[in-house]
C-alpha cells in the first residue's frame, strides 16, 4: 500500500512539474484568458453542449472553486485534456462560481493552478429551466460531467478519478 | 477465460449497484415520507410526530458550508417565520458527513444557528440514514410535506425560489407557492423544481 501511495505521489509530482514547465512560456496568454474569461448565460453555453466540431469528443465538467469534490477532480480533467490533446478531445470546465466571486476567487484560482482547459463561467440564475436542458436526470448537484461527440452523449452526476474518467472517455473514441 | 468472466461479472455488479444508488431512489410527489428522530442543536431529539398541531412541514436539507445553502439561510428563516404559525414549520436537516466537512459539525451547526438566529430546529442526520430515504442529493434541497391519514405526504420537491444570487430579484417563490396552495386546499402549482447545489458529502 505504501508503495502505491509513493508511486501515485511520484506520478502526481512529475505531472505537476511538467505542466509547470510548459506553462511558463504561456504565462501571458493565461493571464489574458483570465481577464477575458467568458461569462455566459445558458443560451450562450448551449453551443458548447452540442457538437461544434463533428470530429471531436467534448468533456464538459460543471464545477466551482467552492465545491471541494470538484476541485479535487479538476487535475484529472486537466490530465485528460493534456493526454488527449492530439486525439480530438477537448475538455471544457464550466464554472458555477457566483459572479461576485469571479475576481476574488475564480481568477486567482485559475492563475494559481494554471488550468489549460477552456474555462467558461455560467451565470444564469434560472437553474430550474436550464438544468433539465443539460440533462433530464440531473438533480443539480455538482460535480457533474457530460461527455459527447456527434454520435453519443452521456451524463454523469458523480466524481471521477483519472482512471474512471479515461475509461468513460474511451467509450467515445476509437 | 474464467477469469475474464469473473471480472466482467464483478464489473456488472459494481455498475448495477452504482446505477441503483445514483438514480431512481428517494421520494416522488405523493409518496409518504418517513418520520425521523434526530438530534437538534439544543441536544433534544426531534421528530415530525412531536408537532401535534402542524398541518405539514417544510423539510430543508441544508448545511453551514455550502455557498448555496448559505445564500438561502435568511430565506429559510423567513419561511419559518411566515409559515410555522400557519401550520407549516421548517425542519432543517444537515446531511453531510462531518468527517469530510468538519465545518458542518454539531458545534458549528450550533454556532451558525446562534449567529443567524434560527428559530427552526436544525437537526443532524447522524449516520446519514434519513437523506437517502428522501432522495436528497444536495444542499439546499427542500421537501414540502402535508400531514395526511397515511402519514406526511410529499407535495413539493426542489428549490426554494428561482434566484439563489439575489433574494430581491426572485420571480418565482416555489416553496411559498406550494405551501400557500396547500393552506388553501389547492394543488401545488409547480411540484418539482431544480437548482444547483453542493453534493451531499458521504
Amino acid at each position: 500500500m505504501k508503495y502505491v501511495v509513493l508511486i501515485v505521489t511520484i506520478v502526481l509530482f512529475s505531472f505537476g512539474n511538467e505542466t509547470h514547465r510548459v506553462s511558463l512560456s504561456e504565462e501571458n496568454t493565461l493571464e489574458l484568458t483570465g481577464d477575458s474569461l467568458k461569462i455566459f448565460d445558458f443560451n450562450q453555453l448551449q453551443n458548447y453542449l452540442s457538437s461544434k466540431d463533428v470530429n471531436k469528443t467534448y468533456v464538459v465538467n460543471f464545477w466551482a472553486t467552492w465545491c471541494a469534490p470538484c476541485v479535487k477532480e479538476l487535475p484529472y480533467f486537466e490530465q485528460l485534456n493534456a493526454n488527449y490533446l492530439n486525439k480530438d478531445v477537448e475538455v471544457i470546465l464550466v464554472s458555477l462560481d457566483f459572479p461576485k466571486q469571479i475576481d476574488k476567487k475564480l481568477k486567482p484560482f485559475l492563475q494559481k493552478n494554471k488550468l489549460k482547459s477552456e474555462v467558461i463561467v455560467l451565470n444564469d440564475v434560472d437553474s430550474n429551466t436550464w438544468i433539465p436542458k443539460v440533462n433530464e436526470n440531473w438533480s443539480g448537484a455538482i460535480p457533474a460531467t457530460i461527455i459527447y461527440n456527434k454520435s453519443k452523449k452521456k451524463f454523469y452526476e458523480r466524481s471521477f478519478n483519472y482512471n474512471e474518467l479515461e475509461t468513460e472517455l474511451k467509450q467515445f473514441i476509437k | 477465460m474464467k477469469h475474464t468472466l469473473k471480472i466482467v461479472l464483478a464489473l456488472a455488479v459494481v455498475f448495477a449497484t452504482s446505477a441503483f444508488t445514483s438514480v431512481g431512489t428517494g421520494y416522488d410527489i405523493g409518496d409518504i415520507a418517513t418520520d425521523f428522530e434526530l438530534e437538534n442543536i439544543d441536544g433534544k431529539m426531534v421528530s415530525m410526530k412531536d408537532f401535534k398541531d402542524a398541518k405539514g412541514f417544510i423539510v430543508v436539507f441544508t448545511c453551514n458550508t455550502c455557498p448555496y445553502a448559505v445564500a438561502y439561510e435568511d430565506r429559510v428563516e423567513a419561511l419559518n417565520k411566515k409559515y410555522a404559525d400557519k401550520g407549516y414549520p421548517v425542519i432543517a436537516i444537515m446531511p453531510n458527513n462531518t468527517d469530510v466537512k468538519p465545518g458542518d459539525s454539531m458545534e458549528n451547526m450550533k454556532a451558525r444557528a446562534k449567529a443567524k438566529g434560527f428559530t427552526f430546529p436544525y437537526l443532524m442526520d447522524k449516520g446519514q440514514k434519513i437523506y437517502p430515504q428522501y432522495g436528497a442529493t444536495k444542499t439546499p434541497h427542500v421537501y414540502v410535506l402535508e400531514k395526511t391519514k397515511k402519514g406526511p405526504q410529499v407535495k413539493y420537491i426542489g428549490a426554494i425560489d428561482d434566484n439563489y444570487q439575489d433574494a430581491s430579484a426572485v420571480t418565482k417563490t416555489y416553496v411559498e407557492d406550494a405551501v400557500d396552495a396547500l393552506l388553501e386546499g389547492k394543488e401545488v402549482p409547480e411540484q418539482k423544481t431544480r437548482a444547483i447545489g453542493c453534493s451531499i458529502k458521504v
